[in-house]
């Protein structure tokens, strides 16, 4: 059984015992323990369920590449699924779930996939649900759905916070061990701006659990003198628990910091923060992680890789088994056989693959009296939901039983595979190498970077430079390349430290060699998506050759590890199923981030009241606390009708509507687009902007225009104010505003920069106010100031002056057919003005109104909404908007784009108005059908809907549309059918529905 | 996520306030254009492989409209400069000749 | 006139590090050909600075002058004095091609002070702000998380930073959560 020993374990504080609970159970820990190690202690051998076929599984690992132990965390707000026992660190109340089982962890139903395992081979599912067709909505779908998916999604809100951190280096250098951490004594000393990151919460890595020596002391005071040597560098700048998640483009990465996780839920505190990083050069010191050995029945609880059990003894004074079994086929679990040992525990047998034995350790081991046994491995391992013993068999053999032997742990070592994914993430190559049978970087084919420099180096064993005196040489050394390659000059020596000297491993991709089906059938690859040597042997025998295909077909390596353990080793079984070497049917694509992120990180602060900037204008506040029923216009939020105490948002529009009509309305029009031209070409410029005329456009005076991208279509449309002789104020709608100023300046800049014309975007310095209705120029009157009568300002006219005390530029428009006049002052002066204008306005009824109100006064005038009538593919000349269409000019932006011959086609369906017959409302979006039908059978159209209200003026639905040679078919009547099968039969008539001889425009 | 120089504020800014326009140095054809001259204008685009001439927008800082001369293989950025330009200036055709020497000015 | 009032009428919050709400201040856009010399002249007058050079922020008593762009300066003022300032300007350059127009209104200017004022900015600007990077005396036209913002250090410990007026309220909210307490990255020392 797993137990924890009575002393050892360098990362605990055995003074701190803390409580967490796993599936309801309270179980005990220290401070220090990850969930994993603690769940160990508490002999939880059993930690979750395989995806497909059930069977019972346990920790494999001791780090991220773990991937049995994923457990659902945490409850409500703080619930998270598929978390990794092995990077979790345990706190006190703690509480974990495990996954994927029903209804025990213990009892499975689900496991009887196990028994049926030959029959849900590769592709089982591809194969299996194709047929018959009609099967697949109500019977398929519905049992892959519940089967899918590991953990539990959330059903409340994330209650954590999250954020960002921007930061510039000279050297970003990606893991902590003594590699990464001599990289950083030299990118230190030589001044370089250097962030040093480390996922988990320890420097060091391996060689400090080994024991080695460098600079003639223990690994483990060498780490410690070097970071606090680090930690005195101003230039220097460690971070642990923060993992290296991606490799970007030239030279962005991200780095993946838990800030709070190790803490328990905490408020205020960030729980991630996601490291947005720009480095000249990255080193990669990611290490190597340790392979899997591909024998029957190796994803048994109490089947662990070699190294991750030393780990647990070490650090977490942690033993898996009391007998534990070694196989290997390379030096390194020698260390895990004497390491158990040392701990007082026994090692019945190390089975060594390889005919010729292991070198000094293996010496060692034999000196500790435990038996040795060269070219034999496992045929197959004893135990359902543990260990309990394991047979024998001769490595060159098919798997005939020799002998067995009892034990409760297996510690396996398939070799070490350099951990090659940030390095890859932005095009870095690989080389196969064979001594070590591995991929490791090809430093001749390195990610490069803006000027095409190499901009990452892989250091120490994850460079595939495997002894710890060379690993902490090449991490020295390359952090001196990187620094010198940055101009800096590098100072001081690389530590000193000897490799363990070792035989050569040998490759071993299936055990034994010659394994016969029933074994390699219970041979896992890949423990997590349940894929065996069988099912990729399949792959290949069916015909997929290619790597990228087997991975899909198989699923090999597409779970949350993305087969951070199985690639290789499935890589190695197709390669000889295919009769190939490994490098030539090469590895499938690393994709960041290395290690699942959170969601929240990725959004950083993006969430609740930051998800999204809101615009508001300077009255916003006045419309929340006044009723206002906002709506989304771009970022701003406008009010779409102001709600009384008893109205529905119908009533208020209704009421708002007629009030205008009738007394007077107040709209907040801050958020319609101001833009300044101004200088003496600037007259040339807005004639080539809109397609009128506006270089003739009198002083004082304003001009509706129309503005058109090159493609000729309707874009943006506003009044243009002329305000001095080399001055034009260009009015854009509400969402238009920074894309106008944009689209003006791209033609200044980028075609015509010899004109002299200057632009400046004002929207925001006013707020602008329209006073609509009858009784507006009496508002105005009442508050005083400058004269606004019929005569001093004409409709079209425009004026600066003071309303009251209010510095106000007045302008004489309308979009209602009402007497208008639209006021702008500054935006620091708008809430005062907004309420000074109701204020006055009182004893003529006034009342503000919202959107909606707007829109249907500017349908009964049959004006049409950039956004309504158009969509981006409507002309002018379809809205009838000729007559804003200058003749006389050679050129404007989109004037060649109308003359192509679709456009002047005169089948283009062209605006109307729409009456209905019984007086309802024709729903938002419908078309008008017509006779006959298309290829499709469906019924042909001949028209749409762009605008439809209620008219509470008119008391019935009016609507504007573009129907087919609309114009000239004044009085007919077309149908519109509606989504429930009933239709509307509309009249087509004048889209001026109200005042068309506009008598209202100059008020009482 | 690229990074560019500003040719103009001399910042080196990264993607997300840059805001990219396409292909650069098209020329304008308008109203009295042939069908052919304004198609190519508006919708014929070479898709590169290799060295290619683009059109940025420093949208979040100087407003400016500058051209980079890119790989968009590689992503290597050979140069930066103004968009008050026909053609690539001389410089950048250098710049790109000495890493890439089979690259023609096509 | 009393009823002037900034987007948030001076707000603060006090996290690791202090945000604040600056009301009002007179702001003017002045484009023109920077070498041109009744333009040097005109900004030397009203101004009484040099014209920046590219990025550079000027000082002279409360008034200061920002390079925006090759042909953009930002002049900032007292408030009352902007419109007063527009016409100076129009008047000196009337024979001269510029622009100058107020836009006090159209922004909001917000002050963090504290020692580690710069890990709230490094938060939410995707910019260098390490001392030789990005000295005191300099401005940065970027984006502040999803809004358009330009800053400049005033000195080791403050930093004054302008985006648009509605989106004041944004400004705020996400300072203030970037200055939480224990939030502090630490990475600029």
């Amino acid at each position: 059984m797993s137990t924890r020993l009575a002393t050892g374990g360098r990362h605990l504080n055995r003074a701190n015992a803390i409580e967490f609970t796993f599936n309801g159970k309270r179980l005990q820990a220290f401070e220090g323990d990850t969930l994993a190690s603690a769940l160990l202690a508490n002999d939880q051998m059993l930690v979750g369920r395989s995806f497909k076929y059930h069977r019972p599984r346990g920790i494999v690992a001791a780090g991220p590449e773990e991937p049995n132990a994923l457990v659902n965390l945490g409850v409500d707000g703080h619930f998270e699924p598929n978390a990794r026992a092995t990077t979790t660190e345990v706190f006190d109340g703690l509480t974990a779930k495990s996954q994927n089982h029903f209804p025990s962890l213990e009892f499975d139903v689900g496991a009887i996939n196990s028994k049926l395992s030959r029959f849900l081979p590769a592709g089982f599912y591809y194969k299996m649900f194709i047929h018959p067709r009609p099967l697949w909505k109500h019977v398929y779908e519905p049992f892959i759905r519940k089967s899918a998916g590991l953990g539990k999604a959330p059903t409340t809100h994330d209650a954590n916070t999250y954020e960002h951190f921007y930061a510039t280096v000279d050297v970003l250098i990606i893991g902590g061990g003594i590699a990464g951490l001599a990289a950083a004594l030299a990118a230190g000393k030589s001044g370089a701006k250097t962030l040093v990151l480390e996922q988990g919460a320890h420097w060091g890595g391996r060689a400090v659990v080994d024991a080695e020596m460098i600079d003639g002391i223990p690994a483990n005071d060498w780490v410690e003198n070097t970071v606090n040597a680090l930690k005195q560098m101003t230039n220097v700048t460690l971070r642990s628990r923060t993992m290296g998640a991606g490799v970007y483009d030239h030279g962005y990465v991200t780095g993946y910091e838990r800030v709070s996780d190790h803490l328990g839920p905490v408020s205020d505190i960030p729980r991630h923060r996601l490291w947005k990083i720009r480095a000249a050069q990255t080193i990669t010191a990611t290490g190597a992680i340790e392979r899997p050995l591909s024998f029957a029945g190796n994803d048994v609880p109490g089947v662990m890789l070699a190294a991750s059990q030393r780990d647990y003894l070490v650090n977490y004074g942690v033993s898996v088994g009391d007998r534990t079994v070694v196989v290997t086929n390379n030096d390194d679990a020698y260390r895990t056989a004497i390491a158990i040992m040392d701990a007082g525990l026994d090692v019945p047998l190390i089975l060594d693959a390889r005919p010729e034995g292991g070198g000094a350790l293996a010496d060692a081991a034999i000196k500790l009296g435990i038996r040795v046994e060269t070219g034999k491995g496992i045929a197959k391992v004893l135990g359902g939901k543990r260990v309990t013993g394991v047979s024998i068999c001769h490595m060159a053999g098919e798997g005939a039983e020799i002998e067995k032997i009892d034990c409760d742990a297996v510690a396996m070592s398939g070799g070490w595979s350099p951990v090659v994914h940030l390095w890859s993430h932005c095009g870095g190559k690989l080389v196969w190498d064979d001594t070590h049978a591995h991929f490791r970087p090809d430093p001749d084919r390195a990610p490069t970077g803006a000027s095409g420099q190499d901009i990452v180096r892989a250091a120490g064993a994850a460079n595939g430079v495997m002894g710890c005196g060379d690993a902490v040489r090449d991490g020295f050394a390359t952090g001196v390349a990187a620094v010198e390659g940055l101009g800096f000059t590098s100072v001081g020596h690389a530590p000193k430290a000897e490799n363990t000297p070792s035989a050569p491993m040998r490759p071993v991709w299936q055990m034994p060699q010659g394994a016969s089906y029933a074994l390699r059938s219970k041979t896992w690859l890949d423990y997590q998506n349940d894929v065996k040597v069988t099912d990729v042997q399949l792959a290949a025998q069916e015909g997929f050759e290619s790597v990228e295909h087997t991975k899909r077909y198989t699923t090999l390596g597409m779970a949350t590890d993305q087969g951070k353990l199985s690639n290789i080793n499935g890589l190695a079984v197709l390669s000889n199923a295919l009769n190939e070497d490994i490098p030539n049917v090469g590895t499938t694509t690393f994709r960041p981030p290395y290690h699942p992120i959170s969601m929240g990180a990725i959004g950083g602060e993006a969430s609740r009241d930051l998800f999204q900037p809101l615009d508001k204008t300077p009255i916003h506040d006045w419309h929340e606390t006044n009723g206002a029923d906002f709506e989304p216009v771009g970022h701003w939020r406008r009010p779409y009708a102001f709600v009384r105490d008893g109205e529905t948002v119908e009533d208020a529009v209704n009421r708002e509507v007629k009030n205008t009509r009738n007394h007077v309305g107040l709209l907040d029009a801050s958020t319609l687009g101001k833009i300044i031209v101004k200088g003496p070409d600037a007259g040339k410029f807005v004639d080539l902007m809109y397609t009128n005329m506006m270089s003739t456009l009198p002083v004082g005076r304003c001009r509706y225009g129309l503005m058109c991208n090159e493609n000729g279509f309707l874009s943006d449309d506003g009044v243009v104010a002329r305000l001095s002789d080399d001055t034009w104020l260009c009015h854009t709608t509400t969402g238009g505003a920074d894309r106008i100023h944009a689209h003006m300046e791209e033609w200044l800049q980028t075609e015509w920069w010899d004109m002299k014309v200057y632009t400046a975007n004002v929207t925001q310095h006013y707020a602008q106010i329209a006073v609509v209705g009858p009784y507006a120029r009496k508002v105005l009157e009442k508050l005083g100031g400058m004269d606004v009568s019929k005569d001093a300002l004409k409709f079209m006219d425009w004026a600066d002056g003071k309303i009251g005390e209010f510095d106000a530029r007045v302008f004489r428009i309308s979009f209602s057919g009402e007497l208008s006049y639209e006021i702008a002052v500054p935006a620091s002066q708008g809430r005062a003005f907004w309420e000074a204008l109701l204020a006055a306005g009182k004893d003529f009824g006034v009342m503000p109104y919202g959107t909606e109100c707007l829109h249907i006064l500017r349908a009964e005038k049959g004006f049409i909404m950039i956004g309504d009538e158009t969509d981006g593919t409507v002309i002018p000349q379809d809205l009838g908007l000729n007559w804003a269409i200058s003749k006389k000019k050679d050129d404007f932006i989109g004037k060649r784009g109308q003359e192509r011959k679709h456009m002047v086609d005169p089948n283009r369906w062209k605006l109307v108005g729409l009456k209905t017959t019984d007086g309802s409302v024709i729903p938002d979006g419908a078309y008008a059908v017509g006779e006959g039908v298309n290829e499709n059978g469906q019924r042909n159209t001949i028209g749409r809907v762009t605008s439809t209200y209620y008219s509470a003026n008119l008391g019935c639905g009016i609507a504007m549309g573009l129907v087919h040679n609309g114009p000239d078919r004044m009085g007919e009547v077309i149908e519109f059918p509606k989504t429930d099968g009933s239709s509307v039969k509309a009249m087509i008539c004048d889209p001026v529905f109200y005042d068309k001889d506009g008598e209202k425009s100059d008020g009482i | 996520m690229l990074t560019l120089t500003c040719p103009y504020c001399g910042v080196t800014a990264e993607e997300t306030e840059l805001t990219n326009g396409g292909e650069a140095h098209l020329k304008r054809f308008t109203s009295g254009s042939s069908d052919d001259d304004f198609e190519t204008y508006m919708f014929l685009r070479d898709n590169v492989k290799g060295v290619h001439f683009e059109r940025w927008r420093h949208s979040y800082g100087c407003g400016k409209w500058f051209h980079a001369a890119r790989d968009t293989v590689t992503l290597e950025v050979f140069g930066t400069y103004r968009a008050q330009t026909l053609e690539p200036p001389k410089d950048i055709i250098t710049a790109i000749i000495a890493k890439r020497p089979n690259w023609s000015v096509l | 006139m009393g009823f002037e009032v900034s987007a948030l009428d001076g707000a603060t919050s006090n996290g690791f590090a202090k945000v604040s709400e600056m009301g009002l201040r007179g702001m003017i856009t002045l484009r023109g050909d920077f070498a041109d010399r009744k333009f040097k002249s005109t900004v030397k007058k009203i101004m009484g600075t040099a014209i920046p050079a590219q990025r550079q922020v000027l000082s002279n008593g409360d008034m200061r002058v920002a390079w925006m762009s090759p042909d953009e300066l930002l002049l900032m003022v007292p408030h009352a004095t902007a419109d007063d300032t527009v016409d100076a300007l129009s008047k000196s350059l009337k024979s001269t091609h510029h622009l100058a127009v107020n836009v006090s209104d159209a922004r909001a200017v917000f002050q963090i002070s504290g020692e580690k004022m710069r890990d709230v900015i490094g938060k939410v600007a995707p910019v260098d702000l390490s001392p030789a990077a990005f000295p005191v005396g300099q401005i940065r036209r970027t984006r502040a998380a999803q809004v358009p913002a330009a800053f400049y250090f005033v000195d080791d410990t403050t930093v004054e930073l302008i985006c648009f007026r509605s989106v004041a309220g944004y400004m705020f909210d996400l300072l203030t959560r970037s200055a939480t307490k224990g939030s502090d990255v630490g990475f600029y020392r």
